[in-house]
C-alpha cells in the first residue's frame, strides 16, 4: 500500500545505499527542508482561501469567485501582489527590528514543525520531549510580535504588541496545563508515544470529562495565543487601526499574515494529536467490522481531517462573535480559566494514580 | 483644517505623567468617516477625548442664504445621508408651515411611510456599523440584505438609492411606482422573518452584553443638558420622540410606541433601535394598505416666498431631533438658516462618557452614538 | 404653562425683557446683562427649561442676535430666547454651565460670528482651521456666517 510511511521508508533505504551515512543525513535534511517550506506555503494559500470561503458562507456572500475555478488561485494572485509592493521601512521606524520581527515570527511558526506527526511514522523529529518543546517554543513568537510593536515607532502599534504581549504570556498558561492533562494521562512528553496511547480510544472520549474540559480551555487559549477573534485585541481594527502591523507593508506584512494561519494550523495541529488521536483512525471498542474499515482510510487523512476540523472551529468563531475588551480578556484567563485548569490538572492526576480512565 | 505638521506635533508629543496622544481620525476604521478625535490616553485608559471637526464641513448654513426655498432641500440630502428623506420633509414642512400650504392627504402618508423606511434603513446600516466596530463582521451583510430591499424600493419610487431628493414643498415630486405597495409589503415580510436572525446573533450573545452593557453611562440629567435626542436620549429614559411631541405629516394617524430604556448605557441604545425598528414596521403597516387617492403634490406658485418671520421645524431623523431655524425676509432665499443637527449634540457628550473606560469602550460607545460626521459637520 | 404665565414669570426676573407672540412660540428679548440670572431662573422650578435645543446667532448687518431656543421635557412650553449684541464687539456671558450643550454650540457661533462667550472654558474654533487662511486680514475679522464676509477664493456671487 502507498503511505506516506513506505515513501520515506524507500527514499531513506535509497540514499543509504547510494551514499554515505553522513551525506545521506545531509541530503535527507535539505529534502525536509525543502518539503516544510512547501507545506508552509501551500498551507498558507489553502487555509486562506479557505477562511475567506468559510467566512462568505456564514456571511450569505459568495466569496472570491474570480481568479481560477471557484476562486482558488485568488490567494496565489493575492500573494503575486504583496511581493510586487514596496516594502516600506517608515523613516522613524528601528529599522534592523522592524525588518527582523517578521523573519522571527516565521521562524518560530517554523521550528514548531519539527515533532509534529503528520502520519504514520512521519514526523520530522521524535524528539522525547515534544510536548515541552512546543510550549517552549511557542512562546517564543511574542518576541517577534513585541519587536514589531516596538520598532515600528506608532503609537498604535506599540498599544497592539502590548496587548498581544498581556494576552500571549497570560494564555500560555491555561494551553500548557490542558497540554498537562494528556502529559500526565500518557506518562509521556513523546508526540509518537501519546498517538500511540490513544489506539483503543482517543483521550477526548476515553479521558473523562477532565479531559473534554481541558479541550475546551485548550481551544480557547490557542484562539487567544493566535491572536484570533474573539481575541485578536492585537490588532483590533476597528481600535487600533491593525495594531502591531500597522507599518508593515507588502512581503513583510504578507509574513505575519502567514505566521498568523501557519500557527492556526500547528495548533490545531497539536490539538488534533493530543486529544483527538492524531493520525490514528476512529476505533469503537468491538466493533471489529467498522474499526477494519476506519483502517482503510491512510492515516495522514485522519491527521489533516481533524486538524482541519479544529481550524474550522476556529475561523466560525472569528466570524461569530464580537471581540472582548482587554480587560474582560486577561479576567477570563486569571479568574476563570487558570484555577479551572488547575483544578481540572488535580482531577485528572487523581485519575491518572487512580486508573479510572479506560 | 489640522495641517500636517499639527497631526505630528500632536501624535509625538508626550503629556505629563508617560500620557499617550493618539490621534484618532481622520482616516480610522471606527470613526465612519472624517472625524478626528484627539484621545489621551493612560496605558489602555482615557483620559480626555477632543473631537475635532470640519473635516466634510461645506458651509451649508451659508450656501442655503443663496439658495430658492425649492433648491435648498437638495443640500440637506447631503448633511445626515442616512436619512436624507427625513431632512428633505423636515425643510418642506418648514416651507409649508411658512406659506402656509396645505399639503395633500397622499403626500402626507407617502412622506410618512418612506420616513420610515429610512428610519429602518438607518438602523439596519447602524448595526451592522456598530458590530464591526465590536469586532463582530456577519451582522454586517445580515443587516445589508433587508436594506438593499429598502434601498431598491427607493430608486423604483425617487430614482436615487441614497440622497432620494424626493419631497417637495406641498407633497412629492412625482407619484410613487406601481408596484410600490406590493414591494414594501414583501419587505416587511422578509424584515419580520429575518430580523431574528442577526438579532440572535449579536442580541444574545454574552461577549457583546459584557461589551455594551455598563459602558458609556449616561444619565438622563446629563441626556437633556447636553442636548442629546433620539435614541440615545431615550436609552437613557428620556422622552424625545418629535413624532409623538410635535406630530407631523400623517404621524398623528398611526399608533406606535415611543421606545424609552432606562439604563442609559450602549446596550439600551442598542436595545432602542432595535425595537424603534419593529415600531416603524407597526406605523408602515397601518399606512400601507390606505395610501389615499388624489393628487401627490399640492398648487403652489413657481417661485416660493416666505413670510416674513422665523419658522422652526423639529423632525425626528434616525438619529435624533432635527431642527431647521429660518429667519425669511420675504424674499426668495433664507436671510439666515441653521440646521440643529443630532449628531452634533450626541457628540458633546462622547467626553463626558467614555472619559475613563478603556479604548475597547470607547469604540462601542461612539458606535452606539450613531455619529454621522457630515451631519455634524454641516 | 400658558404664554402668559410666562412673560409674567420672565418679567419679574428681566423687567427689560419685550415679548412678540407672532411667531410659533414665544420670543422674548432680554438684555444681555440679564440673560445669565434669567437662564438660571429659568432652569429651576417652576419653568424647568432643561433642555437647550438650538442656540445660533443672526447678523442683522446693524446687530447681531443671539438666538436660545428652550424647552422643558417635563412641560413641554418652548420658547424663544434674544439677545440683541453689539456688531463690533459682540460679547455675551456662556450659557455652557447652565445647559453642557452650550459649549460646543457657542464655539461654533464664536468662530462663525465672532461672539466672545464670556467665561466659556474652551474658546477655541471647532470647525475652521486655527490659523486664518493667507491673504485674509483677520484684524478686520475673518467671520463666514456674517452677511459681509467676503471670501476672496471660492466666494459664489448671485
Amino acid at each position: 500500500m502507498l503511505s506516506l510511511e513506505s515513501i520515506t521508508k524507500t527514499t531513506q533505504d535509497w540514499l543509504l545505499a547510494k551514499f554515505t551515512p553522513t551525506l545521506a543525513l545531509t541530503i535527507e535534511c535539505v529534502i525536509v527542508i525543502l518539503l516544510a517550506i512547501t507545506l508552509f506555503a501551500v498551507l498558507g494559500l489553502v487555509l486562506v482561501l479557505l477562511e475567506r470561503k468559510v467566512a462568505a458562507r456564514i456571511q450569505i456572500r459568495l466569496g472570491p469567485n474570480r481568479v481560477g475555478p471557484g476562486g482558488i488561485f485568488q490567494t496565489a494572485a493575492d500573494t503575486l501582489k504583496l511581493i510586487m509592493k514596496e516594502g516600506l521601512t517608515p523613516d522613524t521606524a528601528d529599522k534592523f527590528l522592524f525588518n527582523l520581527a517578521p523573519f522571527i515570527v516565521m521562524m518560530v511558526a517554523m521550528l514548531l514543525l519539527a515533532p509534529i506527526a503528520f502520519a504514520k511514522n512521519f514526523q520530522i523529529w521524535d524528539i522525547n520531549i515534544g510536548v515541552l518543546y512546543i510550549s517552549a517554543i511557542s512562546s517564543l513568537s511574542v518576541i517577534g510580535i513585541l519587536m514589531a510593536g516596538w520598532a515600528s515607532n506608532n503609537k498604535y502599534s506599540l498599544l497592539g504588541a502590548m496587548r498581544s504581549g498581556a494576552q500571549i504570556v497570560s494564555y500560555e498558561l491555561s494551553a500548557g496545563f490542558a497540554v498537562l492533562t494528556i502529559v500526565v494521562l500518557t506518562g509521556s512528553l513523546q508526540i509518537s508515544e501519546i498517538v500511540a496511547s490513544q489506539e483503543n480510544g482517543w483521550w477526548l472520549f476515553k479521558g473523562h470529562i477532565p479531559v473534554v474540559i481541558a479541550f475546551v480551555l485548550y481551544i480557547i487559549a490557542v484562539t487567544a495565543e493566535t491572536n484570533r477573534a474573539p481575541f485578536d485585541l492585537a490588532e483590533a481594527e476597528s481600535e487600533l487601526t491593525a495594531g502591531f502591523h500597522t507599518e508593515y507593508s507588502g512581503m513583510k506584512f504578507a509574513l505575519f499574515f502567514l505566521a498568523e494561519y501557519i500557527n492556526i494550523f500547528i495548533v490545531c495541529a497539536i490539538g488534533a494529536t493530543l486529544f483527538l488521536g492524531g493520525w490514528m483512525p476512529l476505533h469503537f471498542g468491538h466493533w471489529e467490522g467498522f474499526n477494519h474499515i476506519m483502517d482503510y482510510i491512510p492515516s495522514s487523512v485522519w491527521f489533516m481531517g481533524k486538524t482541519f476540523l479544529l481550524i474550522f472551529l476556529i475561523m466560525w468563531f472569528r466570524w461569530t462573535f464580537p471581540r472582548l475588551r482587554v480587560d474582560q480578556l486577561l479576567n477570563l484567563e486569571w479568574k476563570y480559566l487558570l484555577p479551572i485548569s488547575l483544578f481540572n490538572l488535580l482531577l485528572v492526576t487523581v485519575i491518572a494514580i487512580m486508573g479510572w480512565h479506560f | 483644517m489640522y495641517n500636517q505638521t499639527e497631526i505630528i506635533k500632536d501624535t509625538t508629543e508626550l503629556g505629563p505623567e508617560g500620557e499617550l496622544v493618539v490621534n484618532m481620525g481622520p482616516q480610522h476604521p471606527a470613526t465612519h468617516g472624517v472625524l478626528h478625535l484627539v484621545v489621551t490616553l493612560n496605558g489602555e485608559t482615557i483620559k480626555k477625548i477632543e473631537p475635532h471637526l470640519g473635516y466634510i464641513h461645506r458651509s451649508i448654513e451659508k450656501m442655503c442664504e443663496s439658495l430658492t426655498y425649492r433648491q435648498f432641500i437638495y443640500v440637506t440630502s447631503r448633511m445626515d445621508y442616512l436619512s436624507s428623506h427625513i431632512n428633505n420633509t423636515a425643510c418642506a414642512l418648514l416651507v409649508e408651515k411658512g406659506m402656509q400650504i396645505e399639503v395633500p392627504e397622499r403626500a402626507k402618508v407617502v412622506r410618512t411611510i418612506l420616513n420610515e423606511l429610512t428610519r429602518i434603513a438607518s438602523h439596519e446600516l447602524w448595526i451592522g456599523a456598530m458590530a464591526m466596530d465590536l469586532g463582530a463582521f456577519t451582522p454586517f451583510f445580515y443587516a445589508f440584505r433587508e436594506r438593499e430591499m429598502i434601498t431598491e424600493i427607493m430608486e423604483d419610487t425617487c430614482g436615487a438609492r441614497l440622497t432620494m431628493n424626493y419631497i417637495v414643498p406641498s407633497g412629492l415630486m412625482y407619484d410613487i411606482h406601481p408596484e410600490f405597495q406590493t414591494k414594501v409589503k414583501a419587505f416587511i415580510k422578509q424584515f419580520k422573518e429575518k430580523v431574528t436572525e442577526y438579532e440572535d446573533l449579536v442580541t444574545g450573545n454574552i461577549i457583546f452584553q459584557s461589551r455594551t452593557k455598563g459602558v458609556g453611562v449616561l444619565t438622563p440629567e446629563d441626556a437633556i443638558s447636553y442636548g442629546c435626542s433620539g435614541p440615545v436620549a431615550r436609552a437613557s429614559g428620556v422622552s424625545c420622540d418629535m413624532r409623538k411631541i410635535a406630530p407631523y405629516d400623517a404621524y398623528d394617524k398611526v399608533e406606535f410606541d415611543e421606545i424609552i430604556e432606562t439604563a442609559g448605557d450602549s446596550f439600551a441604545r442598542y436595545m432602542v433601535r432595535v425595537k424603534e425598528m419593529n415600531q416603524s414596521i407597526r406605523i408602515i403597516e397601518q399606512l400601507i394598505d390606505n395610501i389615499p387617492e388624489g393628487d401627490f403634490v399640492g398648487k403652489t406658485k413657481n417661485v416660493l416666498k416666505l413670510n416674513k418671520g422665523e419658522f422652526y421645524q423639529r423632525v425626528e431623523t434616525a438619529r435624533g431631533e432635527l431642527g431647521v431655524y429660518v429667519v425669511s425676509e420675504g424674499g426668495t432665499t433664507p436671510y439666515r438658516i441653521k440646521f440643529r443637527s443630532p449628531g452634533f449634540s450626541n457628540l458633546s457628550v462622547l467626553d463626558h462618557i467614555a472619559n475613563g473606560s478603556k479604548i475597547g469602550d470607547l469604540m462601542a460607545t461612539m458606535g452606539t452614538l450613531d455619529l454621522v460626521i457630515p451631519d455634524i459637520d454641516r | 404653562m400658558t404664554n402668559e404665565e410666562i412673560k409674567a414669570y420672565i418679567s419679574s426676573h428681566a423687567p427689560e425683557a419685550t415679548f412678540d407672540e407672532t411667531g410659533e412660540w414665544l420670543n422674548i428679548t432680554v438684555d444681555a446683562n440679564s440673560l445669565k440670572s434669567l437662564t438660571t431662573a429659568l432652569l429651576g422650578q417652576p419653568m424647568e427649561m432643561n433642555y437647550l435645543f438650538n442656540l445660533t446667532c443672526v447678523d442683522w448687518k446693524n446687530h447681531l442676535t443671539m438666538v436660545y431656543h428652550l424647552s422643558s421635557t417635563i412641560h413641554r412650553h418652548p420658547i424663544v430666547l434674544k439677545v440683541n449684541l453689539d456688531r463690533n464687539t459682540p460679547s455675551i456671558e456662556t450659557l455652557c454651565f447652565t445647559w453642557r450643550t452650550a459649549e460646543m454650540l457657542e464655539r461654533e457661533v464664536f468662530e462663525m460670528f465672532g461672539v466672545q462667550f464670556l467665561n466659556h472654558p474652551d474658546l477655541r474654533n471647532l470647525i475652521l482651521e486655527e490659523e486664518t487662511p493667507k491673504g485674509i486680514d483677520a484684524s478686520k475679522g475673518y467671520w463666514p456666517l456674517r452677511k459681509d464676509f467676503e471670501d476672496p477664493i471660492n466666494m459664489i456671487k448671485l
